[in-house]
Parts: C-alpha cells; structure tokens; sequence
C-alpha cells in the first residue's frame, strides 16, 4: 500500500477534522452575510434619510390675511378672479414684469394661485417637521404649534410636487421647483455625451483592433485606467483653465454672435463632465469590443473582409448594445457629480431656464448643495425632495441600461 | 515526401518555416497540395498541423510578431510577397472553422455579405441559392432564409459556414477540423459534402480523427514534431492509402495504428 495512505486521518479523527472544516466555513459564512447586511443597512439609511426630509408637517402663517384681499375663500376662487386680485394689488412695475415673463391672462389657475401666495398674501414658514416626527409626535406637534404660532396653520406636505418639478428657482423655499437644474443637468450631460460618446467609442476601436500591443500603447491604456479614477474636482480645474478661460470664445458663444455671456456655460460644463467621463466610456466600449469573439472577425476575415469591414460590419454592431450602456452608466456619474461644475462655474441662483448651449446654468446636484447650505430647514427638506428627483433620474438611466442590455445580449 | 501521380498544383511550399516571435512552430516543409483533390493534415496535437493550413491564406497575420520564411505558392506567385495583399489572398483561399462560426445575422445574409464586400454584381438570390445547393443545405432552409442562422444545428450552421466560403468562389477550401463540434450523423454529411466540392475546389483539411482522414482524402501529410521536440514539420506525404497501409515512416506508422500520439 501507498505509504502516504498512514498520513490521512480516518473515523473519528476525520470527522472531527470534517466538522473543523464545517465550523471555518460557517465563521466566514456570517462574515459575508454581515457585510451585505451592512450594506443593505446603510442603503435603506440612505433612503430613510432623504425620505424623512421630503415629507411631514410645516406650521406656516399668513403674513397677510387673505381676507384683505378677497372676501372668498383663496381656494375657491376661479382664474380672472384671481387675474384681478393680482391687478388690484401688485405694483404696476411688478404686474407688467410678471406680464412680460408670461401674458398674465394665459396662466393657469395654480400659476395665478402661487402668485397671489407668493406676492400678495406672502406665506411665513414658521417651523417644519420630519416625516418620522410628523408620525410619530402628531399630537404633540399640533398642541405646541397651538401654543406658539395661535395664527398659523398646520399641514402635513409633501414637499415634491408636480409643481416642484415644474417651477423654476425661488428665494422662497416653498415656492421654488428644481425645473431650472433639471434642465440645465439634462443640456450638460446632453452635450457630455455628444463629446464624449464618439470620441471614446473611436478611440476604444483603435485601441483593442489596431493598436500593436507595444510599450507606448501600453502605458496608453495604463493611464486611461488611471484617469477614471482621478478626482472629478482635477477635471473640474481642468475644466476652468481649458475650456472656461483659454476656448472662451468658443465656450461663451461669442464666436457665434452670443454677447452677454463670460465661459461659465452650460457648453463649458458639459465638455468638462465630456472629458470626466471619457475614460469611463472608453474603457467599457473596449470592454464591449473584447466581448465579441474572434471567432466572429476570422469569420469575416476569412471571406475576404478587410480590417476596417470586419470592424464596422461584424464588430462594432454586436459591440454597440455594450458600448451604450457603458455610456449610460458613465452618464449617470456625470448627472451625479457637483466639485467640477462648481469649480467651471454654475450659478447658485439663476431662474430662467437654459436656452442653449451658451446660457448659464445651475444643475440639480448644485442645487441641492446650495439647498442644503442655508440655514432655514423647509429648504432641507425641499433639497431632500430635489435629491429624490436626482435618484429618480439617476435609476431611470440605470435601468435604461438594463434593458438595453438585456434587450441586445448575443449568445455566441 | 514526393508526390509523384499529378501535374496539375493548386499550392507548393518551399521549404517553409512559421515562426512565432523567435520560435519555429513548423519547420522546413515541402509539399505540392495537387488540384481538385482533398489532402489531409494528421498527426499528434501542437505539431503545427493548424499553423500550417493557416498559413496558406494568411490568417496567421493576426498573431501579432508572427512571420513566415520560405515560400508558399499559389499559381506560382508566392502568398507572402511584399506586393501581395493577404485580403486578395483570403479572397482566393476560402476558410472554414473548428467550431461553426456564422454571423449572428438572418441565413440569406450570411451567404451575401461576402460576396457583397467583394463587389459581386450578379443576382444576389441566384448566387444565395446555388451556394447553399452545393453546400447541401438549401433544401433545409429554402423556407427560412430571412431566419438567423444561430437558430440551426451545430452541423447546418458547419455548412452554412461552407456555403458562405463558396459563394465568392474560391480556388482552395481550408477545413480546420469542421467536424471535429459536430456529431457522427453531421459529420458524415460533412464528409459527404466534401466529396462533392472536390469536383470543384481544391481542398485542405486538418484533422485528428485518423478515419475522417482516411475515409475522405486523396492525400495526407503526417505532422510530428522534430526530434528536438521544438518544432512541427511534415515527416511523411503521400497517398492516403499509402500512409495508411504501407507507411514509410516509422513514427507515421505508429501514429496512425494508434500505438502513438
């Protein structure tokens, strides 16, 4: 018999060494499971924080009293009442202002009704609530607004609205939308991806089809690696000293006959977020390149294709599904990124909407860092419902990737 | 290693070497492939039997810091001139794959995308069903053309692969190991094939399945590696019968009763 035979336990001792084995494995087994659960943990922390912002009760008076204005009640009144409480008693500069913006006779019942709030009666927040203080301390909370502000009225808000969504940016925290950031977010990743997409998807293809695999290509692809790990706010340096300062003529427009604008754009924005994820893009479009098997190139080599053939008919059509959601997902970095749009400029407060790609801009994570920063909390909570939007968006491009995927996956 | 019953040579090599950087991977061979005939390339794995048949439209391009020494000809130009394109090579010396390699797109396109990018200009259809009738498919997929070709079996995907090779038309048929994915029923009808495209084109195969080489080819290289186990080289070519009842060689004679290899 082989010698080493005497050297493995048997019986009893084996299974004792079996039931050591079992005990190793079960120890790393809780490990693992803990760390998910720390994840999932800070995940849903994540989510509880944000919604408990978004929502509760908010005690709030009437600096005027609406009867002094109309002897209705403000909720039953219909549009040209409303158009004439508003004539009556703006000042005409303001009224024609407002006219100016948008004819006042063609604005909606709710615009009307935000306005008469907002400029005429004038809503003072006196203190709000969280969502899990709200449920949990009702009473409470409304026997001390009872005891504090006699005068004001108490409701339980949710403070994303459509309405949120659809106005633009206002001092008053209960009147401001986030319309403005989520345009100027969608121009910016917009023209990210226009730069960025055919340029990354370029230099990708040569890369992995004709790039020898020498020295220098070599340290190439070392250092694309590297850059998508640089810091975004180096980009956003990058971003101010290229793009903002040295092509301004091109960034502010002049060069196209635009005058009123500096390089702090919404074009400066997006080719800093441009560059920022370009590395991101490249390397996942090489990724999508390498994913196509070579079994399918000698396939078109073999009948006769050239190089550039077999790329462009075999290559990158299986690749591009790959490509695209590569992309998708480097653009959700680029919506979710504050330091460089703040370092090439985006304004704090601005109320119109970008109309180009030279208008100045704010975007929705500059926005709800500016939120966050002041002092009063019914502007927490409406940078918690500005932070929901954002999340939305940002799963709405993650799924589209999914699908994409899942739509397009080839089995070779 | 003379062949000594035809005239006619569809390929010659003079004295040939593929290397891989600095290592020979096939050394020194010497063989006239006779037109219109199937020669056969056998012997034990890693002795350069794929090397070789890739060699012969340059598909060995592709491995980077691969080159070729000797000569390979063709209508005695030789393959690997400064003045000839390997495409132009491709175009003449059709290749078909261990493992079926279709496009992922629908049967009919499988076929015209070759000859598309080759600047065919006759009747697409016309070209589309003839190949597929001499690759003995068309009766199989006549009603599914527009379908994707992944959707057929191992072995119509195989000849689907050869119906795509002979549609531009090529002079030689490179086989390396086509059947070797596929079942004994695919496989014959493989075999079956070949007996019929011989008529018509010049054919290579490389395999390791001693009987497909015995059953189907006219000739046979046997392969070994060099005695200093570096580098593959062809020890025996001659008829397949000769190889196979009365071998010259030695080592091709253990090889091929199985006491080797």
């Amino acid at each position: 018999m082989n010698p080493n035979h005497d050297h493995f336990p048997e019986g009893d001792s084996f299974r004792q060494s079996l039931s050591g084995r079992y005990r190793t494995a079960s120890i790393w087994r809780t490990l693992f499971l803990s760390a998910l659960v720390i994840a999932i943990i800070s995940l849903a922390a994540l989510l509880y924080n944000v919604i408990d912002g978004a929502f509760g009760y908010v005690a709030y008076e009437y600096k005027n009293d609406p009867a002094e204005f109309t002897p209705k009640p403000l909720d039953d009144l219909n549009q040209p009442e409303l158009l004439a409480i508003l004539k009556a008693n703006l000042s005409s500069g303001a009224y024609n202002k407002l006219n100016n913006e948008k004819p006042m006779e063609k604005r909606s019942k709710a615009d009307l009704y935000t306005l008469t709030l907002e400029r005429l009666i004038q809503i003072d927040t006196k203190q709000n609530w969280s969502l899990t203080e709200s449920l949990l301390r009702g009473a409470e909370i409304r026997a001390e607004v009872a005891e504090k502000y006699p005068k004001a009225k108490l409701e339980f808000r949710s403070w994303i609205t459509p309405v949120f969504l659809t106005t633009p940016m206002s001092s008053k925290a209960e009147f401001a939308g986030v319309r403005t950031a989520i345009l100027g977010s969608l121009w910016m990743v917009g023209i990210a991806i226009l730069f960025a997409l055919p340029i990354g998807t370029g230099a990708a293809i040569y890369l992995q089809e004709y790039a020898d695999k020498n020295f220098i290509n070599r340290v190439i692809q070392t250092n694309i690696n590297n850059l998508a790990g640089v810091p975004s706010i180096v980009y956003g340096m990058l971003g101010l000293a290229i793009f903002v300062r040295v092509l301004e003529p091109l960034t502010s427009g002049s060069l196209f006959g635009v005058t009123d604008s500096n390089g702090r754009t919404i074009f400066s924005a997006g080719l800093t977020m441009g560059v920022l994820v370009l590395p991101l893009i490249i390397i996942n479009a090489q990724e999508a390149i390498k994913a196509v098997p070579d079994s399918l190139r000698q396939a078109a080599y073999g009948v006769g294709a050239t190089k550039w053939q077999t790329v462009w008919y075999h290559v990158l059509p299986n690749a591009i599904a790959g490509i695209l959601t590569g992309s998708i997902l480097a653009l959700s970095r680029a919506l979710g990124e504050t330091a460089p749009l703040i370092v090439v400029g985006a304004s704090t407060f601005i109320s119109l909407d970008p109309d180009g790609p030279f208008s100045k801009f704010t975007a929705l994570p500059i926005q709800i860092y500016q939120w966050t920063t002041r002092a009063q909390s019914e502007f927490h909570a409406i940078a918690a419902s500005a932070i929901i939007v954002l999340l939305v968006l940002l799963l709405t491009l993650n799924a589209a990737a999914i699908l994409l995927r899942n739509r397009y996956q080839r089995k070779y | 290693m003379q062949n000594t019953h035809s005239k006619e040579y569809a390929i010659e090599t003079k004295s040939l070497f593929i290397f891989y950087g600095s290592f020979a991977a096939v050394s020194e061979v010497n063989i006239k492939i006779e037109k219109r005939k199937i020669t056969a390339i056998i012997g034990p794995s890693g002795c350069g039997k794929s090397t070789l048949l890739r060699s012969f439209n340059r598909m060995n391009d592709f491995v980077p810091s691969s080159y070729v020494t000797g000569e390979i000809r063709l209508h005695g130009q030789n393959l690997y001139s400064k003045d000839i394109d390997p495409v132009e090579v491709r175009r003449k010396i059709g290749m078909v794959f261990q493992k079926p390699n279709p496009f992922p797109k629908s049967i009919y396109e499988n076929i015209a995308w070759g000859a598309r990018i080759n600047g065919f200009k006759g009747n697409m259809d016309e070209l589309v069903e003839q190949s597929l009738r001499n690759a003995a498919l068309w009766e199989e997929v006549r009603d599914k053309l527009k379908k994707s070709a992944y959707e057929l079996s191992g072995g119509q995907q195989q000849r689907l692969c050869i119906a795509r090779t002979i549609a531009i038309q090529p002079e030689i048929i490179l086989m390396d190991e086509p059947a070797s994915a596929l079942d004994p029923i695919a496989t014959l009808k493989i075999e079956e094939l070949m007996q019929e495209l011989k008529k018509n084109y010049t054919i290579i195969i490389v395999t390791h399945n001693m009987q497909q080489a015995a059953r189907v080819s006219d000739y046979t290289a046997m392969m070994m590696l060099t005695e200093d186990r570096r580098s593959g080289t062809v020890i025996e070519y001659d008829d397949t019968k000769k190889i196979f009842t009365n071998p010259k060689d030695k080592r091709t004679e253990d090889y091929v009763t199985g006491r080797f290899g």
